[in-house]
């Protein structure tokens, strides 16, 4: 994957938390990480990608962070329900953001989320994927891109 | 007022257009979380305005515009989605959406999108 290629994704991070009230958010240096063993908090929003790319696009994120950011997005309600809602949102809206670049070939799907184990994320063994390190307030979190290209 | 059905399959963004309106001169009348919510609850509820998500299970958001075209093509339609190409943009305005909204947006953003689209209406 090219450097121009993660950029999409950091862009699309950086464009949602702007969009909060606390809107500083720090990314750490992107990383390479075997997929037998994802990364992975307590809540994980996965977006399926088809087309050029294939492969998947999540976010995760511990309890406490997705509390957090319910509150500043101005939602009272921060129990287990909206914090699933939240995890899938952002990776959709960080995945589907990624068309202003790649174009309407880019198909997402809607997302899955998943709670806790990291063994409920399927990725293609034979691939790495690339995380990007989100920290926000005094949480961290991450966006995973486990893309190929055809 | 004018009505006004809001369609996302997440919670949080209804919720978040739905507060947005307090004050104003639109009524939420009804949400819904799918393209097939939507249609029924549009019979029911007749509204002027609809926002509309495009990425949702069973039904999408372009193949639920078609269908509210066929229901009562007046309709006032702001799309507002993550999905930021052009094409699906252009998509969306051929099949009846007047107004495009990108996620992540902010309740000014919002705010104007919904003025700009319901601006010579009678409320």
């Amino acid at each position: 994957m090219s450097e121009a290629t993660l950029q999409v994704f950091i862009d699309g991070v950086v464009r949602y938390f702007e969009h909060t009230s606390d809107k500083e958010v720090k990314l750490g240096t992107p990383y390479l990480i075997d997929n037998n063993a994802p990364a992975a908090f307590d809540y994980t929003g996965i977006i399926g990608v088809s087309g050029p790319y294939r492969g998947c696009v999540y976010f995760t994120a511990p309890r406490a962070l997705l509390r957090h950011l319910l509150l500043s997005l101005g939602e009272p309600e921060t129990g287990t329900e909206n914090m699933i809602d939240l995890v899938g949102e952002v990776a959709n809206t960080i995945s589907g953001n990624a068309r202003s670049e790649f174009g309407n070939e880019f198909m997402i799907s809607v997302p899955v989320v998943v709670q806790g184990a990291p063994d409920s994320i399927h990725l293609p063994k034979s691939l790495r994927s690339y995380v990007i390190p989100v920290y926000w307030k005094a949480y961290s979190a991450a966006v995973v891109i486990s893309l190929t290209s055809y | 007022m004018l009505k006004l059905m809001i369609v996302d399959d997440s919670n949080i963004i209804r919720r978040k257009i739905e507060r947005a309106q307090q004050g104003s001169h639109i009524q939420v009348v009804a949400t819904a979380r799918n393209g097939n919510d939507a249609l029924a609850e549009f019979k029911k509820h007749q509204p002027d305005v609809v926002t509309m998500d495009l990425t949702m299970p069973e039904m999408d958001g372009i193949e639920c515009i078609e269908e509210l075209m066929k229901l009562n093509p007046e309709t006032l339609i702001l799309v507002i989605s993550a999905l930021s190409d052009k094409a699906t943009g252009i998509e969306a305005l051929h099949k009846g959406a007047r107004g495009f909204l990108c996620k992540p947006f902010d309740e000014e953003k919002l705010g104007n999108a919904l003025k700009e689209l319901t601006e010579g209406l009678h409320v």
